[in-house]
C-alpha cells in the first residue's frame, strides 16, 4: 500500500468515526427530546423497567455479593499486616459505594442489557420491522429507544444501590465468619468510612452509566446490516463499546464529581 | 375511526384534486455512494389504479416504494404522494401522510413479540384514539377478509409463510389506507398460496377502492392482478373473474433497468413488445 493510500485509508477511517459519533449524538438528542414530548409510550417504559430492572436483579445481586465477599477476604489479609483488621468494613463500604458498585453494576448491565437491546433492535432492522414501524406511522426512536433509555436511566442507579447493599452484606458475612470481626465493629466501621460526598458520588455516576449503556445498545442495534451475521456482530460491538465507554465515562464523571463535591 | 388529520401533523389540508395522481415521481435520482439506484425516474399513479413494477434484482423496485413512504430521500427530483411533497418533509410530517398509506413488506415484517391480532391492530391501538372494542372489531373484520380469523391469538412464528403475508396485508389495510404498497408479496410462495394473495390484492383494489403499487418478480401474478377484477355476487359471494378491457387498462406495468424506466404500458403492450430485454425477461 502506498503512503497516499494509507493516508486515504486514515482519512476514511476518521470520517467514518466522526459520522458514527455524529449519529450517536443525534440519537441521544432525539431520545432526550422524545422523553419530554408527545407521543409518549408509557406502557413500553414500564415494560422496559421490568425487563432491564427486574431482569438484571439476579446478576447484580450475585455480582455485588461476591465482590463484597472477596473484597473482605483480600482486605482482611492486607489489613492484618498493619493490625487493622477491624477497619475492613470501612474499606468495603468506601470502595463498594464509590467505585465498585457503580462500575461493576454498569459492566453487568452492558453485558446483559446492552447486548439484549442491540440484538433485539438489530433483528428488527434486518427483518424490516423498524421500516414497518415507520410505515405504520410510529417513530422508532419514541417507541423503542425512549422507553429503553428512560428504563436504563432509572434502573441503573437503583440496581447499583442494590449491588452496594448486598456487597456490604457479603463483606459482613466474610468478616464475621472468616475474619472473626464482630458485627458491631464491622457496621460501625462501615458507617465511619462513609462521607455524604461518597454517597452522592455513588448515586450520581450510575445515571450517566445507565444512559450510555442503553444509548450505545440502541445506536448499534439501529445501525445493524447484513442479516443474522450482522446481528451477531452488532451484539458483540455493543457489549465491547458499552464496557469500554462505561470505564471511560466513569473516570471523567469521577474527576468532575471530585472537583465539585470535595 | 378517528385518524389524526394532516393538519394535526402540521401539513396543508388540501389533498390531491379528484383526478390528480395519487403518486407522482418527477425526475427522481438516487445513488448510494457510487452506485446509481434510480436515474431520472418519472411516473404517476392514479386513484384506484394499479402500478406494477418489474425488473431484475437490484433494479431499484423496492427503493421506489421506500421513496413513496419517505423511508428514503431522493438525491434530486420531486415525489408527490396524496398531494404532498414527501421528499422534503420531516419525519414528523411524514407520519401524517403515512397514516393514509399501508405497506406490505417482502417477508411480512410482522412484529415477533406481538400476536397476530396485535400486529394487525397495531396502528389502531397505538396511533389512533379508537376505543379498544372497536379496534378489536376492526381486527376481526380484516382478519376475516384475509380468511385468518381463527389465528388472531397466535404468534407470527406459528404461521406458514403464506399466512404471514396475509397477516401483513391485513395489518396494512386495517387503518383503511387509500394507497397500498406491496413489496414482492408472493415471492417464495407456492402457486396456490400466491393465488390467494393475488385475490386479496384484487379484493382490496376493487372492493375497498385502494390504489395499489406492486413490486414483483412474478410475471404470472402480475398479469393475474392486472387482468382480473373482484365483485360481490348476488348472494354476497366474492367473485374473481377476468376484468373488462377498461379495468385492465387501469393497471400499468413499469419495467426498471439500470436505474431507469425501460418500459411503461399495459399488460397487452407488455405482452406484444418486441424489445429484446423485455422478451428475455418475459420468456
Amino acid at each position: 500500500m502506498s503512503v497516499l493510500n494509507e493516508g486515504d485509508w486514515l482519512t476514511e477511517w476518521v470520517k467514518k468515526a466522526l459520522l458514527e459519533v455524529q449519529d450517536y449524538v443525534r440519537l441521544c438528542a432525539a431520545a432526550a427530546k422524545g422523553s419530554v414530548t408527545r407521543p409518549f409510550y408509557a406502557r413500553d417504559v414500564m415494560e422496559q423497567i421490568e425487563v432491564i430492572g427486574l431482569g438484571s436483579l439476579t446478576v447484580v445481586l450475585l455480582t455485588g455479593f461476591f465482590t463484597g465477599a472477596v473484597l473482605a477476604l483480600q482486605m482482611g489479609m492486607t489489613l492484618d499486616q498493619f493490625g487493622a483488621r477491624p477497619f475492613v468494613g470501612r474499606l468495603i463500604s468506601a470502595s463498594m459505594i464509590k467505585e465498585l458498585g457503580p462500575v461493576l453494576t454498569a459492566l453487568m448491565l452492558s453485558g446483559r442489557v446492552g447486548s439484549g437491546i442491540a440484538a433485539e433492535l438489530g433483528s428488527m432492522m434486518v427483518t424490516e420491522q423498524i421500516s414497518a414501524l415507520r410505515a405504520l406511522g410510529t417513530d422508532p426512536i419514541r417507541k423503542l429507544v425512549v422507553p429503553r433509555v428512560l428504563a436504563g436511566f432509572i434502573m441503573c442507579p437503583i440496581l447499583t444501590v442494590v449491588g452496594d447493599t448486598v456487597g456490604i452484606l457479603g463483606g459482613w458475612i466474610i468478616s464475621l465468619t472468616q475474619l472473626r470481626v464482630s458485627s458491631g465493629v464491622y457496621w460501625s466501621s462501615v458507617v465511619e468510612g462513609l462521607f455524604i460526598e461518597d454517597v452522592w458520588m455513588g448515586l450520581i455516576k450510575p445515571f450517566f452509566l445507565g444512559f450510555v449503556i442503553v444509548t450505545i445498545g440502541c445506536h448499534v442495534g439501529l445501525r445493524t446490516t447484513g442479516g443474522t451475521q450482522g446481528v451477531g456482530r452488532a451484539t458483540t460491538n455493543a457489549v465491547v463499546a458499552a464496557s469500554v465507554v462505561v470505564l471511560v465515562v466513569d473516570f471523567f464523571v469521577t474527576r468532575l464529581l471530585i472537583s465539585i463535591l470535595f | 375511526m378517528r385518524h389524526k388529520s394532516l393538519e394535526e401533523f402540521g401539513l396543508p389540508v388540501e389533498l390531491a384534486e379528484p383526478h390528480a395522481p395519487v403518486v407522482l415521481f418527477d425526475k427522481v435520482d438516487l445513488a448510494f455512494d457510487e452506485k446509481v439506484i434510480l436515474k431520472n425516474v418519472t411516473f404517476s399513479v392514479r386513484a384506484g389504479h394499479t402500478k406494477i413494477f418489474l425488473g431484475a434484482s437490484g433494479a431499484g423496485k423496492s427503493t421506489v416504494l421506500k421513496l413513496m413512504l419517505g423511508l428514503l430521500k431522493p438525491d434530486s427530483g420531486t415525489i408527490w404522494v396524496l398531494g404532498h411533497r414527501v421528499d422534503e418533509m420531516t419525519e414528523t410530517q411524514l407520519m401524517g401522510v403515512r397514516h393514509h398509506m399501508g405497506m406490505v413488506f417482502q417477508e411480512g415484517a410482522l412484529f415477533d413479540s406481538f400476536t397476530v391480532g396485535e400486529n394487525v391492530g397495531y396502528k389502531l391501538y397505538e396511533e389512533t384514539t379508537l376505543p379498544l372494542d372497536e379496534v378489536r372489531a376492526r381486527v376481526e373484520e380484516v382478519l376475516g377478509f384475509v380468511d385468518l380469523s381463527e389465528h388472531i391469538d397466535k404468534q407470527p412464528s406459528e404461521l406458514s409463510g403464506g399466512q404471514r403475508r396475509r397477516v401483513a396485508i391485513a395489518r396494512a389495510m386495517a387503518a383503511k389506507p387509500t394507497l397500498l404498497l406491496y413489496d414482492e408479496p408472493t415471492t417464495g410462495l407456492d402457486p396456490i398460496t400466491s393465488l390467494t394473495i393475488n385475490a386479496e390484492i384484487i379484493k382490496l383494489r376493487d372492493l375497498e377502492n385502494v390504489t395499489s403499487v406492486l413490486v414483483t418478480h412474478q410475471l404470472r401474478d402480475a398479469y393475474y392482478i392486472a387482468e382480473h377484477s373482484a365483485r360481490l355476487g348476488t348472494d354476497n359471494e366474492l367473485e374473481i373473474a377476468a376484468a373488462v378491457e377498461d379495468k385492465v387498462e387501469q393497471a400499468d406495468f413499469v419495467m426498471l433497468k439500470d436505474g431507469g424506466i425501460h418500459f411503461e404500458g399495459t399488460a397487452g403492450e407488455l405482452r406484444t413488445s418486441k424489445d429484446p430485454y423485455l422478451r428475455a425477461f418475459l420468456s
